[in-house]
């Protein structure tokens, strides 16, 4: 699951420079007025999921059981949304989320940054073969361990508890978190460092006031895109957590959909729109940042 | 687990009893070992979680577990058995060619949609790319879940929007037509709800790549008078090969082995048999059945597949960072 995550954030352009290819002829001027249209329709159907989604969500079920769909939510309603936040499941499953995704933060975190700071701070012997673990353990897809995980979870009694789903989330993200900080204390010029060593700061010393708080960015951005990943994942938390009480969010929304899809889509719907707010303002508070920090480290060096 | 033998070789030297030197060695010492002690948690987390799973994987892979193994009996070893089983058996390949194909179609798909978006992104104005780029992050921030459960919404057989407009369109037949119960439906849908999860990376990677062709090598090429197909082909085209290849290659990777799109539109009540890839094919095999060795035997098959067929991306991630670091 984090393999997807680290090339999706290889190469976002956080803001990419507009290029004039006025040079190329006059015909581009007069072109390029289509092209704004089509990619103005591009950018409706892109969003157009998105859009139903919310649209469903603030209407009355009523309005939705008719042959005629409506386009817009007139007259507006927020009882599916109240219906959510009765629901007892919901509630479970949001503790749950929330219990696995603050342990797992703060631990691929923690664990993400010592590693990063021994890779990109020290030469010692096995660093190059630790950024190679680090990229073939991005590579592996939870389908083909995910019945050996089951199966030793089983035997250490940690199925259907924060824990266990935990060390999975937390040994698939560590990987991803060390390669996003490194790209970052990378982008940090040793030398200041060593300015405050000169200055009589210890190694140690120099590290902690000099260059931690400089990583405050790196920090942020790597805990949102853990945040992100256990959030949103579906795959090992269905294998793990098989009581309908252990439920993560995704869990949860699945279950709900099955159970009502044939009564209340006004309902699934806002179930997913609530699960997706947090996660669509993280995303976007973090993405320009992300960008930055990966190429300063990864990808332009 | 990399960190005892460094443990070891560090601490024999600090037991030399001589003083005067012992400050300025233990601190080299500490220096030495420092690394280490910073990557162990990494290791363990590493280890815990997938190096000790990878292990008893592979040895399951080469047990045989039956009824008996249910009642509490000890595995019985045999050898390669679970992979010539696996290799031998039709449902498997039926639901390997399969994967390939659900891979081909939507792959291919998602690269040419995302090329073609990509190349918009660098014909239209600052407005219109902003506005694209936006709607791109969004739909890139969905939990697959709550995408599923939209599309299935979207494709409802009574009252989808899907249905509706298709009725509108001219094919009154599709009125009800119940997509997320025929075998054809849950595959457009899991191919749709793929391919629409996987264009944000794709039109990113590639525009990204776009951005970096030099402009003054196509005035060039217009001044010599190649036409916008041809600057494309002989300019464009060859300077993001290489951003094309790896997203494509990802893109095969991933969509090999599809679970939660497939899982999720079977839960519905769709022939499982019948819509099975690789990756909810080994869930059903080992924790629906029990077969522990033939899902092991099979995870391991397309645990290595996945590692060569990304290998070259591995390689060339790893000769990035190498060069960024000296």
């Amino acid at each position: 699951m984090s393999a997807q995550s680290l090339t999706k954030t290889t190469d976002i352009p956080a803001v990419a420079p507009v290029r004039s290819r006025r040079t190329l002829g006059n015909r581009a001027d007069g072109q390029r007025r289509i092209w704004n249209g089509v990619a103005a329709i591009a950018a409706l159907v892109l969003v157009f999921p998105i859009y139903w989604m919310v649209n469903t969500a603030l209407s009355e079920n009523e309005n939705l059981f008719s042959r005629t769909p409506r386009f817009f939510p007139f007259p507006l309603s927020l009882d599916s949304f109240a219906g959510i936040l009765i629901d007892d499941g919901f509630w479970s499953a949001l503790g749950m989320s929330a219990g696995v995704t603050a342990v797992v933060v703060v631990i691929a975190v923690f664990f993400g940054f010592l590693a990063a700071v021994a890779v990109s701070r020290f030469r010692f012997r096995g660093g190059g073969l630790i950024i190679l673990l680090v990229l073939i353990v991005q590579m592996i897809p939870s389908e083909a361990l995910f019945i050996s995980q089951f199966r030793m979870l089983d035997d250490w009694h940690l199925l259907n508890s924060v824990g266990g789903l935990s060390i999975l989330y937390i040994g698939t993200i560590v990987p991803f978190t060390v390669w996003l900080l490194r790209g970052f204390i990378h982008g940090i010029p040793p030398e200041l460092e060593e300015a405050a060593m000169v200055d009589g700061c210890s190694r140690f010393g120099a590290f902690m006031r000099v260059t931690l708080p400089l990583l405050g960015p790196g920090i942020v951005t790597a805990s949102v895109f853990s945040f992100l990943q256990a959030w949103n994942e579906y795959t090992l938390a269905l294998v793990v957590m098989t009581k309908p009480s252990k439920a993560t969010l995704p869990l949860w929304l699945q279950t709900f959909s099955s159970d009502l899809s044939a009564t209340d889509w006004a309902g699934i719907m806002a179930g997913a729109t609530l699960i997706s707010v947090p996660v669509v303002i993280l995303f976007l508070i973090v993405q320009g940042r992300l960008g930055a920090g990966m190429m300063a480290g990864a990808v332009k060096g | 687990m990399t960190t005892a033998p460094a443990l070891d070789a560090g601490a024999a030297p600090a037991a030399a009893p001589r003083k005067p030197v012992s400050r300025r060695r233990r601190r080299r010492i500490r220096e030495a070992v420092l690394p280490y002690l910073l990557v162990a948690p990494l290791i363990l987390a590493v280890v815990v979680a997938l190096g000790w799973p990878l292990l008893q994987q592979f040895v399951m892979s080469l047990q045989n577990y039956g009824l008996e193994q249910q009642f509490g009996a000890a595995p019985e070893w045999v050898g390669f058995a679970n992979y010539a089983q696996i290799m031998t058996d039709p449902s498997m390949w039926i639901v390997f060619v399969r994967s390939v194909l659900f891979c081909a179609v939507s792959a291919s798909l998602s690269m040419v949609i995302g090329m073609l978006v990509a190349l918009l992104l660098t014909k239209v104005s600052a407005w219109a790319r902003i506005a694209l780029q936006v709607t791109l992050l969004l739909v890139w921030a969905m939990p697959a879940l709550v995408t599923m459960v939209i599309w299935q919404w979207l494709f409802d057989a009574r009252y989808g929007l899907v249905n509706w407009v298709l009725a509108r369109v001219g094919f009154p037949d599709m009125a009800a037509y119940p997509w997320t119960s025929t075998t054809i439906g849950v595959f457009t849908i899991a191919a749709l709800a793929v391919i629409w999860g996987s264009l944000p990376l794709i039109i990113f990677m590639i525009y990204s790549a776009l951005t970096q062709v030099p402009t003054e090598v196509l005035e060039a090429a217009d001044l010599d008078g190649a036409g916008p197909w041809k600057r494309f082909r002989e300019v464009t085209l060859p300077l993001i090969t290489p951003a094309v290849m790896i997203v494509g290659l990802l893109q095969i990777v991933w969509d090999l082995r599809v679970f939660t799109q497939i899982y999720v539109l079977q839960q519905a009540g769709v022939s499982v048999d019948e819509t099975n890839l690789l990756g909810t094919y080994i869930y059903r095999v080992g924790i629906g059945q029990g077969s522990y060795g033939d899902a092991s035997a099979l995870a391991t098959v397309v645990l290595i597949l996945t590692l060569l067929l990304t290998w070259r991306y591995i390689a060339k991630m790893f000769a990035q960072q190498k060069e960024a670091t000296e």
